[in-house]
Parts: C-alpha cells; structure tokens; sequence
C-alpha cells in the first residue's frame, strides 16, 4: 500500500536521526541531490525560478488524475538536496494532501536552523512555491 | 611580535563552532575585535556615556574628548594635512554616498562624467549611478583585464573634458590586487579631475598617506580595521568639504537655525548630523595603534608565508580557478577567491563552515565583477595577522575533503 505524507515525512525525520554530525546529514543531503531526477535544460527559464534562493531553483510540475508531480533542479548541491527531499515528500500528492500538511517535519529534522539564515529564507521560498501549487491546483 | 602573542588579544579566536576550533577567513568582509577595543567601548558606555558636542557637564566632556581624539589619531594614521578633514561616518558606504551625492549637488551638471572601475564593490557604485541619474550624468565604467588587473591605460580614453571624478578601489575585495593609486591620481590630475580612493581593505593592508598619494577623497570602515561596526571616515580635501552642502541636516551641524534660514557649522561638523557614533568612533584609537603595531616586520614575514602556502596550495590544484593574479608590478594581499570546477561555491561554505572554517561565498557585494568572469559566485578566504600557518593547513585539507563529498 503506497505510503501516507506523514509516513513518508517520518521516513525521513528518521533517516536524519541516524546522522550525529551535520557534516554527514550534509552527505545525505548530496547523496539525495545527485540522484535527483534529471530536469531538462529546457526548463531552466526565469518564470521557473524560485525567489529568494540564493543559489538558483528551478522547480516544475505537472497535475496528473488529480496529483501534482514535481521536478526540480538547482546548481548547488545541497540546494538540490534539499529541494529533492521536498520532492519525494510532496510530489505524487494531491493539492488537498499537500494542503493539509504543517511541513512541520522540517523542524523535526532540524533542517531549517541548520541552514544559514540565506539559505533558510530560501527554504521558506520553496515551501511557499509547493504550497502555491496546490493552492492553484485544488 | 608573533602570531601567538596576537591572538591572545582576539577573545573570539578561542571559540567554538560546532565543537571545533573557529577558522576565521572572513576578515575581508569584517575582521575581529580586539579586547583594547571591546574595553574602550565598555569603558566609553559604562563611565563616559553622555551626548558629545552639546552639554557643558564632565561626564558630555570627557565623551567629546574622546571622540575628538580620535579624529587626531585618524589625521595621523593616514597622514591627512588637518584634522577639519575628517569626516566620522558609519562605514565605507556612508562615506562614499556622503561624496556622491554632494559632489552631485555642488559640482556635476547634465552630461557631465563620472568614471568607476569594473573591480569595484556596489558601494563604490551605486551611490554614483543614484547621483548620474538624479543629475543626468553619466558613469563610465574603467575595464579590468582576465587576471583582474586594472586597465589604468584606458583612463586616456575614458577621461574626457566631462569627467567630474574618478571613483576608484585602492584594493578590490574580491581580486586582492593592490592599485596603483599614485599612477592613476597623477593622470587624472593631470586632466583636472579629482580622485576618491575607496579604502575599505587598502586601509587594512597598505600603509596609507593622503598627502602623499594626493587622492581627494579616500574612504574607509572601521569593522574591517578591529574597530566597532558601525564607525567610519571620510578624508576629503578641504577645498572640496568646504564647497559642499550639507549632506543630512539637524543635530549640531548647524551654526544658528531660523525658519527664515539655517547656517552651517564648519566642516567637518558640517557633515555629522544627529548623535554620533560616540561609543564606537573612539574605538578606532585602539584598533588603529594595532593596525600599527601589525605592521612589524616579522609578523609581516609570517603573514606572506601563510600567503605563499594558501597560492601554492590553491593555485597548485588543477579544480581550482583563482581570481586576480597579480602581474610583476602588482602586490597581492593575502585573500583568494577562487572557483572549484564541478563543486558550487555554496556547498563548499556550507561544508566549511560545519568543520569549523568561516569563509565567504556568493557575490562579495560585487556582482559586475562575477559578470566579467562569467559566474554566478566565488569562494572567497580573506586573512588577518592572527590566522596560522596551522588554519591554513587545516583549511587546505578541509577543501580537499568538502570538494571530495561534492564530486
């Protein structure tokens, strides 16, 4: 039976919680950054940047029987991790699923106060773009 | 004086970061503090806090004192002709907008030029394009070649019988490359056109005298120089500061206010508009007489050969792309920015940063200069006197590692 958001959510709150260093739960970060699905050049435009990354985001999607399927890239890798995790959680999900999530396992993985406070505003961006998307889709 | 005796001065070099040891190589962008300034400033607000230049009570005295002091200290420090011409300000950038826009008001008409170079940080950019476009002048922009060296040359090309100022780096925060500021004011001299040198990181680095190189205005912080954040000079000539309107009104830099009319102190109060930065413009005292003392031979010595280490290690490995090389006649101060083929310069600070090692990544506040070599950011180390041949082994290791977790 396909996973729930929070099973997947706690899937990775767990994973986190096996690394003691952020120097390793960086490692993670690159390891899901690199194995993240090509995402054409094509699609590399200004319109489908995220703002407020300092390092660029692109992030697509396309809606399918009702679900919202993400792409992504970013030319710094940790970037590209962390977009990738929000992928893995969100993408395949429905607008109301997406909705009535908190992204709470954010905080519970730690991953926002571990991030300089650029970066961390571009997290925020791209939580705020997920959600737009399925605000927009619903 | 050696490297083991100065950081015994710089309580924040025995911090922790994540449980290791700070590497600091983000001196560039603001360098430590010193416990002779940190006390001056403790011992500024806990004895001698009161409103400098108005009340008649000791306590307003000995705050002035202090402050005007400095001003003494500041003259002598780069060697200005007299103390009416400097000008405390908060930083490098209020400097150079204080310049700008008064220079726009007084002396620049529709069409006429001004001239900055390509190397230079936004604020030694922007307040000029805000004043050529509140006065329909134009700015005119002085090339740097593929090594990063300016290409004083063209100054025969780009100076005409319009140009108004020349607005020029002593040192670029991002190439390192110490100018040839001497060469430059004379030809621009030569044409009539004065010159603002920005000082920001030439203060740090190079012994500094005004009269001697002749420049008309030279601007720089005092964060950069282990003074408080927040401090500031402007060295302007005389005949310029005297010709000039006020920049901000109100507070002492009045001479008598009327609602028929205002007159002005004389310069430079002129320019110091409202409460000065009394507990921090005294901490310059202190921090320039280390400045001084930094300037000692050995140290010296010690400080070129964790250079010469970090440009070997860096320029030795074939990922690595350095900016600003200097050419025989140029001199290098010890900061490297630096591009890793196959690693981003972000992921490179974030890793960095979590063994310990501050460093600076991104634009340096100097976008037109990542444009002229076609990326989006750098890696940029900066050193201070009080880092060791010891952090830059550690740092060149670290690099090895962090760009092995990357690729």
């Amino acid at each position: 039976m396909e996973k729930t958001l929070q099973e997947v959510e706690n899937d990775f709150v767990e994973e986190f919680s096996m690394y003691d260093e952020w120097l390793d739960k960086y490692e993670y970060l690159i390891d899901l950054g690199k194995n993240l699905r090509p995402y054409p050049e094509s699609g590399k435009t200004d319109d489908k940047l995220v703002r407020g990354c300092q390092s660029r985001v692109w992030l697509d999607y396309k809606v399918e029987n009702g679900r919202i399927y993400f792409t992504a890239d970013s030319d710094a890798i940790i970037t590209k991790g962390i977009i990738s995790l929000l992928i893995s959680v969100y993408s395949g999900r429905t607008p109301g699923e997406i909705l009535s999530d908190d992204f709470s396992f954010i905080n519970r993985i730690g991953l926002k106060e571990n991030l300089s406070p650029t970066r961390a505003n571009g997290l925020v961006s791209m939580i705020a773009t997920i959600k737009a998307v399925a605000e927009e889709n619903s | 004086m050696n490297v083991e005796n100065i950081r015994n001065l710089f309580p924040q070099l025995s911090e922790k970061v994540y449980g290791k040891d700070l590497v600091y190589f983000d001196n560039a962008a603001t360098s430590l503090r010193p416990l002779t300034v940190i006390n001056k400033w403790t011992d500024i607000s806990s004895r001698h806090n009161a409103n400098i230049h108005r009340a008649v009570h000791k306590t307003a005295v000995d705050a002035t004192e202090e402050y005007e002091s400095t001003r003494d200290a500041v003259k002598d420090f780069i060697n200005a002709g007299s103390r009416e011409e400097i000008v405390f300000t908060s930083g490098t950038t209020a400097s150079v907008n204080l310049v700008a826009f008064c220079f726009g008001e007084s002396l620049i008409e529709e069409g006429d030029e001004v001239i900055v170079s390509e190397e230079e940080h936004h604020s030694n950019i922007v307040p000029w394009q805000m004043m050529c476009q509140r006065k329909g002048a134009v700015l005119k922009v002085l090339p740097i070649d593929d090594d990063g060296c300016m290409m004083i040359g063209e100054l025969e090309r780009l100076c005409t019988s319009r140009t108004k100022i020349v607005a020029v780096a002593q040192i670029s925060n991002v190439l390192g490359l110490v100018n040839p500021l001497k060469e430059i004011i004379t030809f621009c001299h030569s044409k009539g056109v004065p010159v603002l040198v920005d000082g920001a990181q030439g203060i740090v680095h190079e012994s500094v005298d005004v009269q001697d190189i002749d420049c008309d205005f030279y601007a720089f912080s005092g964060h950069k120089i282990y003074a408080a954040p927040g401090t500031g000079v402007l060295y302007g000539k005389k005949k310029f500061l005297e010709k000039f309107p006020p920049y901000m009104g109100g507070g002492e830099m009045i001479e008598s206010v009327k609602f028929s009319g205002t007159t002005y102190a004389p310069v430079p109060v002129k320019f110091e508009a409202g409460t000065q930065n009394f507990a921090g413009i005294p901490t310059l005292k202190p921090a320039l007489e280390l400045a001084n003392k930094f300037k000692d031979k050995e140290l010296s010595e010690y400080v070129a050969s964790v250079s010469e280490y970090l440009d070997y290690k860096l320029a030795g490995n074939p990922r690595i792309h350095i900016y600003g090389k200097p050419d025989a006649n140029l001199k290098k101060i010890p900061l490297f920015s630096f591009s890793v083929e196959g690693a981003h310069h972000e992921d490179l600070a974030l890793i960095l940063d979590k063994m310990g090692i501050a460093v600076r990544s991104g634009q340096m506040c100097a976008e037109p200069v990542m444009d002229r070599f076609g990326v989006s950011g750098m890696l940029r180390i900066s050193l201070a006197p009080y880092n060791t041949m010891e952090e830059a082994e550690y740092f060149i290791k670290s690099l090895d590692k962090a760009i092995g977790m990357l690729i």
